[in-house]
Order: C-alpha cells, then structure tokens, then sequence
C-alpha cells in the first residue's frame, strides 16, 4: 500500500482588492457590509425581513389555531358524531369527520402506494422506449398540476357512469350516484401520487449503480433486483411520499366536498363494502360548513375542528423528517 | 501472510537487475511485500523457473488449472474499443493481476468475464469466453454470474441484516425458499472463509451497512463466496479502504486462491505484487505482457511494461 505524500496543492489565492475599484474598502474594525451599495443593503434587508415574515405567519397559524382551538376543543366533539340542528349545544361533534378524514386518506393511500411505486420502478429501472418513458413523466406532471377541484369534477363525470355504479349506488331511476368514499378515495389517490412517485424515485436513483451490479453478479435478475434490494432500500423514500401524500390528502377539501357526498355523518349503503360506497364528510368539509362562509354558522366548532386538522397534518410532517432522518441505507 | 519484511534471497534474478522492483521495496517499509509467490509448475514460455520468493502460504504449493479463457476477445463502446483482441488465461489456484494505467480496459475486460458489461447498452462483445471448456454465451446469464462472482470497488452490502446479506445468493434459487436454518452452515462458512466470521458471529442480524467499510467489503467477499463460484473477479477491492483493511482483504485474497480463482484489477502495483501469481498488463486496450508476476515485475519483456512498472508511465 502506498503512503502518499502530497505536498498542498496550490489552491486558488483569495480575491485581492483591486487598486482601481474606487469603491471605499472596508477597514479593519468597520462593519462587513460597509462598502455595499445601498441596493445592496435594500436587498439584504428585504431578505432578512421576507425570512422573519415567514417564520411570523407560520407562528401566527399555529399560534391563533392552538389558541382557538384549546379555546372551543372538548374532548365530547371528538366522540360524538354531528347533529342537524340549529342549537349549537345540540349538534354534536365531529367523530364522523375526523373517522372520515383517516379513512379517505387510508383508501387514496393504500391505492396511491402500488400505483406509485410501480410507475417509479418502471420509470428509474426500466423506461423504454424512452418516448413512453417521456410521455408516463408528462401524464405525472398534468396529474400533479391539475387542480383538485378539476379532479373532482372529472371524478363525479367518471364515476356517474352506468357501470360504475359499484363505487357508490345506483338510484331506482338507473342514474349512479358517484359520489362515496370510494370515488373520493379514486381521485385522492391521483393527488397523493405524484408525490409517491417522486420521492420513491428519487431514492431509488440514489442507489448507485453498483449496488444493483452486486445483485446481478450473485446471479440475480432484475426482477428479484428490484423486490429484494432496491425497494427494501427505497423503503424510507416511499414512507416520504406516501406521508406527504397522506397530508395533501386530509388538507384537501374540493374533492370532499364534490365527491364524498354532503352528508355529515357518515352515510353507509347496504351490503357488503356498505361503508367505502356510502357517503360521509372528512375535517375539512367540516370546518368549511360551519364557517360562516358555509352552510352552517357554527365557527367555535370550525376553529377547533381546524384544530385537530392542523396537529394531525403537522404530525405527518413530523413524520417525513423523522423518516427521511432515518433507515436510509448509506453507501460510500 | 506472514507480517515481516521479505527480502529477495535464493532467487535467480539477483535484486540489482530488477530495478523497478526495488523501488516498489523501497517505498513500502512497513509493508510486507509478497512478490510473485508462484507456485505453479514451470513456465516453459520463459524457459525457466517461474521466480518465486515464498512457496503456497503454508509451504505446500498450489495446484494451478485452467478454469477461464478469453479467445481473440475485443470490446467496444460504441466507435471505442476499449478491449483488443485479448486472449487470457484465468487459472485456478492463482491470483490474476490486471494491472495498466487508468482507461487502459483493464475494467472492462474484467466486467466481461461475468457478462456484467452487456448491461452497458453500447458495448458490443467479440471473440469468445470460455468457462470450463464451454463458451459463456451459452450458459444463462444468472447461472454464469452465480459461477463467477464479482466484488466491487465500493464496499456495497444490500441494506439488510448481516446474515441475510450472506443468504441473499443462495435465495430463491430453486422454487422451495430455504430455511434459515439450512442457510446458518453455508452462511457461517463463507464468513469464515472471507475473514470476518470472529467479528460477526454475535450479531449476524445487525444491519450490514453499519460495519466499517473494511467489514463491509469482507461481508461482500463473503457474500460472493456463499454462491460457491469458481471465480472470483475482484474491481480495484481496496481502493475505497485505509490501510490496515486494506492489509487483511489482500491476506483474505492470498488465502482464497487456493479455492477459487482470482483477477483482480488493481491501480496499485505494490498490491498486485504483494498478492499477485499472475500480472497482466494492459495500455490502451492491449495485453502488452501477460506472465508469473516476478517475472513481470522483475525481467518485463516489454518495453511498455518496464516503464509502467518502473513508473514511467506516472
């Protein structure tokens, strides 16, 4: 083995002033920025001022929703379900929509998982012809980019259809009904996938090249490759995205409000799947029907319905740092 | 591998005519240098006893047999060929040393033996390689790589617990998955034989990734072994590695010859002289000399070889 001596290369020397610059230089014991030009310091100004504005609303948010919430939470609203009355003593809670909040987020997630996963696989281990590759990004990124809004209304057209009147119900006239957990769950998914899809490719193409090298040389094929090493090292890029998805999901309202049906309570259709093909409302329908802006005028019971929405998407953040921290395989 | 300074006695080639050679000696001195150890039979090519300071490890000299051939064989990367009409042998017994300045195909040529280069999508093969007497492309690509494994620059153990790093060759092979504990004597033995069985066997279930980088590329020496190939082909091992690491993969090296045959592409002459039998040497795409490595490091034929070992090259 051989013990290299290297004398230090020479580095680039540091800048030095220049004679001509009749700009005033900064003396020793004046200030950093003294010879800065006044758009220059405007500048810096306006930055330091934008950061601390941020970090200002943040606060506020969490600041003015902690203390409304606190303020009109009981613990009686996260177990009674909501109630059709104009006596705001007599309306309940909001366990149906905070049920309904886990379990649209758990259906457009359980969906969004494989489909993800898979288009990312396809995409970073396989993607030819490159221009079916090219075409499967630009499908993600219209996905990504359309309003959720437009979603929901695309869903309700698709799911109005004849035959897919399993996904919620038919009435007696023939017409499908379109709306239920299940459709909402659908068109969830799409919003929570171009998240899944992106962060799982991001780790798998973070995975060198040799590590995938190692597996074909012990005789491997690309298929086991991929099941036993390079999903199993994607595994915490995956838990990224599939925890941002989950809270784009619970925070997105549109769709609910279009797709899940106006109900408040939980609404389940008979048979079996009863309750994925009934109708129901999640946190954030919630919040926007008693705001005064909605139907309702109950803004004690949004402020701490809000509440609960906010801890449980900055929980998921949480989360992504927590995760995105740790099991994440590092090669030299 | 003896940790004392070797100095050339009872040789034929007096040390003052092997002027490269002294000085890889020289720059090394806390080293232990193990030049040539060839303990194959005569090489009539030469017309004389293959140079050799030190017979097989424990004295017993090895038994040297053809397990691998190139034929005529020339690679290309698109209009670039990087490998020209190469024929090599691969023998069993034996440590191959690929040696030659950077860009030279060494890699490449190495990356062929097991088809690891046809995943490069621009490279195009010709010529032949022979695996026991029968030509590679015939065999289906998962057996042959079972057969002949490969380790790589960068120690890369999958993220997955010690023992399942070892298993992971002998899984889903057939359509029963094993067990683990038809798996433990295979898994224990090939730790053993890469080294590293005494540091592991408490916590095989530990996560592979957090070894030291020295472990780590032991584990995957081990790893390679589990599938039981016949060659192993090793990409610049130590490269990634200090020292002191460096030192017990190149024992771990020496010890396994005698099991399976070795090429190893190494950058560093003092290690392709330390744990070589057998030097080639390539520039640009050519085997300029290809011989026991005493005689190429200490008597080259060629003008090429001399400089380059002599550090002509730089």
């Amino acid at each position: 083995m051989s013990i290299e001596v290297r004398t230090a290369a020479p580095g680039p020397r540091p800048p030095q002033p220049d004679p001509t610059d009749p700009r005033p230089r900064p003396q020793p014991g004046q200030a950093r920025h003294s010879g800065w030009s006044i758009s220059d310091r405007v500048g810096l100004a306006a930055a330091w001022a934008c950061g601390i504005a941020l970090c200002v609303a943040a606060a506020s948010i969490v600041g003015f929703m902690a203390w409304k919430g606190v303020q009109y939470l009981q613990l009686e609203m996260l177990t009674s379900s909501p109630e059709a009355s104009m006596d705001q003593s007599k309306s309940g809670g909001f366990l149906d929509p905070l049920v309904g909040t886990l379990l649209l987020t758990v259906i457009g997630i359980a969906i969004a998982i494989p489909v993800g996963v898979g288009i990312a696989v396809w995409l970073t281990e396989y993607g030819r012809p490159a221009g079916l590759a090219r075409l499967v990004e630009s499908g993600v990124e219209v996905v990504a980019g359309t309003p959720s809004i437009v979603l929901a209304i695309f869903g309700l057209l698709v799911f109005q259809q004849t035959f897919m009147g399993i996904f919620s119900f038919t009435a007696e006239g023939g017409s499908v009904f379109g709306r239920s957990f299940l459709t909402a769950g659908s068109m969830m998914a799409l919003i929570a996938l171009p998240l899944v899809i992106g962060s799982t490719r991001e780790a798998l193409n973070s995975i060198p090249r040799h590590v995938r090298e190692a597996s074909y040389a012990l005789g491997k094929d690309k298929a086991s490759t991929i099941r036993r090493v390079l999903l199993p090292s994607a595994r915490s890029g995956i838990a990224t995205g599939a925890t941002l998805g989950m809270g784009r999901i619970c925070g997105d309202t549109a769709i609910v409000v279009v797709l899940l049906g106006a109900s408040m309570q939980t609404t389940p259709e008979s048979g079996p799947l009863g309750l994925l093909r009934g109708t129901g409302s999640t946190l954030t329908s919630y919040v926007y029907n008693n705001s005064p802006s909605g139907e309702g005028n109950a803004p004690e019971k949004a402020y701490a319905a809000a509440f609960v929405l906010l801890m449980i998407v900055l929980l998921l953040n949480f989360a992504v740092g927590l995760i995105g921290k740790r099991n994440k395989p590092q090669w030299n | 591998m003896e940790l004392k300074e070797e100095t050339p006695q009872d040789v034929n080639t007096p040390p003052a005519e092997v002027p490269p050679l002294r000085r890889i000696v020289v720059e090394s001195e806390t080293v232990p240098i193990r030049v040539g150890d060839y303990a194959g039979p005569p090489d009539p090519e030469y017309g004389r006893e293959p140079w050799q300071l030190q017979a097989g490890l424990d004295g017993e000299p090895v038994w040297v047999e053809e397990r691998m051939r190139t034929e005529d064989l020339s690679i290309a990367y698109g209009e670039k060929l990087a490998v020209k009409g190469v024929d090599l042998e691969v023998n069993s017994g034996e440590v191959l040393a690929l040696i030659g300045p950077s860009g030279c195909g060494k890699t490449t040529l190495l990356r062929s033996l097991n088809r690891l280069v046809e995943l490069t999508p621009a490279a195009k093969r010709t010529g032949r390689i022979i695996l026991d007497d029968q030509d590679v492309d015939g065999f289906d690509v998962t057996q042959l790589r079972s057969r002949v494994g490969m380790l790589f620059q960068q120690p890369n153990p999958f993220p997955m617990s010690i023992f399942d790093n070892v298993a992971y060759g002998l899984r889903e092979r057939g359509s029963k998955k094993p067990r683990r504990k038809q798996l433990e004597p295979i898994v224990v033995d090939a730790l053993e034989r890469a080294g590293l069985w005494d540091e592991v066997s408490s916590n095989l279930n530990h996560p592979a990734l957090a070894l030291s980088g020295g472990q780590q590329q032991r584990l995957c020496i081990a790893r390679s072994l589990a599938v039981s190939p016949e060659v192993l082909l090793l990409d610049e091992p130590c490269s990634a590695l200090d020292p002191i690491s460096t030192g017990i993969i190149e024992e771990t090296i020496v010890e396994l010859r005698t099991e399976v045959a070795i090429v190893i592409v190494t950058h560093n002459l003092q290690q392709a002289a330390r744990v070589a039998d057998r030097v080639a040497f390539m520039y640009l795409g050519d085997m300029v000399e290809y011989g026991p490595a005493g005689q190429v490091f200490g008597d080259p034929r060629e003008e090429r070889t001399r400089e380059y070992v002599g550090g002509g090259f730089g």
